[in-house]
């Protein structure tokens, strides 16, 4: 799987949630595309990750 | 004396074809969040002759926004819809605006934003940004997002950037400067930031169809 243009592994079956949350990313300040179309907020304990995804997450921090 | 809304257009003619003043006379822009971002922003491209920004924002004018926003001490307790709109027709006389005073929403995103092309995201809290920019990519198709993200501080100027991150959206900032962290913001890195964003709308509106 390619995250944020670095090749990771992923466990098979793995949920996106469970990537994000062992990836340390907060839920609530993130934005998730998976190949080219974001992922509601709601699927991400829905969506399983394949090998082959490309993953942008983009992290917010506050300030403006 | 007021000049007339001819008199401005040619005071642009030499400068930049006519065409591309046309353009942006025709173009529309919305702007989420009238802080340090978006009322530099709005200033910005109120001076690039923007025909119409749509300005969101429920917040007064606080004696603390004065170290970086487009306010001065007329403005205190005003609302920033009001003394940002009274601040943008001074600049350009000619400007339509429309303003909403409210605060955004999951519930109201669509409802204010589904309609508009470029979204600039200017809000101050991470989790209202991702909140934003969730739901427009999400309930919204029609629109382009332009996120300022990432410019507390006083570090290096350079490492705001302006990124393509996916289809509909573009981060401007460092990615990692966090007010939550305890920075501050500052006039001139938080006007840099803004900066992007506005060129990146200009760019947005030359390049379309």
């Amino acid at each position: 799987m390619i995250v944020n243009g670095q090749e990771q592994t992923v466990a098979a079956g793995m949920m996106l949630l469970d990537y994000l949350k062992q990836a340390g990313y907060n839920p609530e300040r993130i934005a998730v595309e998976k190949n080219g179309s974001i992922v509601p907020k709601n699927d991400y304990d829905k969506t399983v990750l394949q090998q082959e995804d490309t993953l942008e997450v983009v992290q917010f921090v506050g300030g403006g | 004396m007021l000049p007339t809304k001819e008199a401005m257009k040619e005071s642009w003619n030499g400068r930049f074809p006519v065409a591309l003043y046309e353009k942006l006379q025709s173009s529309e822009v919305a702007i989420a969040g009238l802080g340090g971002l978006g009322s530099h922003i709005a200033v910005m491209l109120a001076r690039s002759s923007i025909g119409k920004l749509h300005l969101v924002d429920f917040d007064k004018v606080d004696i603390s926004n004065l170290n970086r926003q487009e306010y001065d001490i007329r403005h205190l307790g005003k609302l920033k819809t009001e003394a940002l709109a009274e601040r943008l027709l001074e600049i350009n006389p000619y400007l339509t605006l429309c303003v909403d005073t409210v605060r955004v929403t999951p519930e109201n995103v669509s409802s204010l934003f589904a309609r508009q092309r470029i979204v600039c995201e200017a809000f101050d809290a991470a989790e209202q940004k991702a909140m934003l920019i969730n739901t427009l990519l999400e309930q919204c198709p029609g629109t382009v997002v332009v996120s300022g993200n990432g410019m507390a501080g006083f570090g290096d100027a350079n490492a705001i950037q302006t990124r393509k991150a996916g289809s509909r959206l573009y981060l401007c900032g460092d990615g990692r400067t966090d007010v939550q962290d305890g920075t501050g913001l500052m006039a001139a890195r938080v006007g840099i930031c803004a900066g992007h964003q506005a060129n990146q709308v200009i760019r947005l509106i030359v390049q379309a169809d």
